[in-house]
């Protein structure tokens, strides 16, 4: 600031006090988590689901992103899994799939953001705005990814491809409860799964049947295990 | 033009810039910009404020000077939500500056503001002052441009005709910033636009009542 210009309150962005935002000077890395697939296919109810089941043991936070994200972030607070400040909103532009994939700088200020608001943080999981088949996580946003594909969508949907069905880590099945009510058949939708991804995982579940989703969440802390293995 | 500022202004940098529209989706809200012609309205006037007031800071900040910068272009934005997107795009910048050029200029900057505003840390990373402020510009109206063929589905020609039809204004909105290189932070020119101002500020209020798709 040159002398003869004073500011009557410091304005001097170098200044610690000035931008109560910043939180570029971090040291803790978090277990990222991304959890994406198409609109309806119950991300959200997969998210509650794994707060519920790894919240007492696991330092966690959620990223939720549109479109509808202020309602995702409201179910996750009245399903009173999650405290309000361990869930960040970010918004996407009208573009889910950019914000995981091409340019993933919000949401990585947001995971950013509760890594230094939670200093000690194990796992943030981050819920992707309802996409398409073509979505899939960066590798620079997420260490781990599932997508969430439903039997209510169709029983087609595995052999259809895309990245997210066929190179996400784990690939979930949801809905199962209703493959009956559909007319879709089970078996040809896990044997194309399976068909699909050769040797990564495939788990189906019904959250109605088993809300705490176990199978997802064992394989959740089976990543956490690997992954604190190799830091 | 120089690669950095080519690869800056391509909508395509993972910058985080496609999460703003610049007061373009509250102006939708509001049904103020509803086709064309009222997105063109929209961009001349948003050039000619918040696109001249990025300009000159970008152009001065290829001459260093980045705290005082910062804290004056602080000063001349006075919606708390607008400062916020540009130290938001700033660092968002930054983050992807660090991998593709570092440079001692780089590393200085963070150091006197690690959360830059936009046009300083486009000013330092171009260093020409006329190509920063030209991309700075350019940037100023094509969030709001791409903002407007996502949430109206407006024809994407046409819109990027209104961009190209735009060129000899941002071009003399960066020829003038140029003429500012030198100028001392407190003497910048301060160009401003309420209505933005006050876009911003409701867009940022309506995101407690009801969904909205972009940062700002």
């Amino acid at each position: 600031m040159s002398a003869d210009h004073v500011h009557p309150v410091n304005f001097d962005p170098a200044d610690p006090g000035h931008d109560p935002h910043d939180h570029s000077d971090h040291e803790h890395r978090a277990v990222r988590l991304g959890i994406g697939g198409p609109v309806g296919s119950g991300k959200t109810a997969l998210t509650a689901a794994l707060c519920r089941a790894l919240g007492g043991s696991v330092n966690l936070a959620v990223v939720t992103n549109d479109i509808y994200t202020t309602e995702d972030a409201d179910f996750l607070r009245a399903a009173g899994v999650l405290d309000v400040d361990r869930i960040e909103a970010v918004q996407t532009g009208a573009c889910p799939h950019t914000a995981i994939r091409d340019d993933i700088t919000a949401n990585l200020d947001a995971v950013e953001l509760l890594e230094h608001r939670f200093p000690g943080l194990e796992l943030v999981i981050i819920e992707s705005g309802g996409d398409n088949l073509t979505a899939v996580f960066s590798r620079g946003l997420v260490d781990r990814q599932i997508f969430v594909v439903d039997v209510a969508g169709g029983d087609k949907v595995p052999r259809k491809g895309g990245p997210g069905v066929t190179t996400a880590d784990l690939l979930v099945i949801n809905k199962t409860d209703l493959a009956p009510m559909v007319g879709a058949d089970l078996g040809v939708m896990t044997a194309d799964a399976h068909r699909m991804r050769g040797e990564l995982p495939v788990i189906s579940q019904s959250l109605v049947d088993t809300p705490d989703a176990p199978a997802v969440a064992d394989w959740v802390r089976a990543q956490l295990r690997t992954l604190a293995a190799v830091s | 033009m120089n690669l950095a500022a080519l690869m800056i202004a391509d909508s395509r940098f993972p910058g985080g810039g496609h999460v703003h529209s610049g007061g373009l989706e509250e102006a939708v809200a509001r049904k103020l910009v509803t086709d064309e012609r009222s997105l063109r309205s929209f961009l001349v006037g948003r050039l000619r404020t918040a696109g001249a007031l990025s300009a000159v800071f970008a152009s001065a900040a290829t001459r260093g000077r980045y705290a005082e910068l910062d804290a004056e272009f602080d000063a001349r934005t006075p919606s708390p939500a607008q400062r916020n997107a540009s130290r938001v795009q700033g660092r968002g910048i930054a983050r992807a500056a660090k991998r593709a050029w570092p440079s001692p200029v780089l590393t200085e900057l963070l150091r006197v503001t690690p959360r830059p505003h936009h046009p300083v840390i486009v000013g330092a990373l171009v260093g020409d002052p006329f190509e920063a402020a030209q991309t700075v510009a350019y940037h100023a109206v094509t969030g709001p441009a791409t903002g407007a063929i996502r949430l109206l589905g407006l024809d994407p020609f046409g819109v990027n005709a209104i961009l190209a039809h735009l060129a000899p204004e941002i071009d003399a909105v960066a020829a003038t910033a140029a003429d500012h290189a030198d100028t001392a932070p407190e003497d910048l020119p301060a160009p401003s636009a309420p209505g933005l101002d006050l876009l911003a500020e409701a867009h940022d209020r309506h995101h407690s009542e009801e969904v909205r798709l972009f940062v700002s």
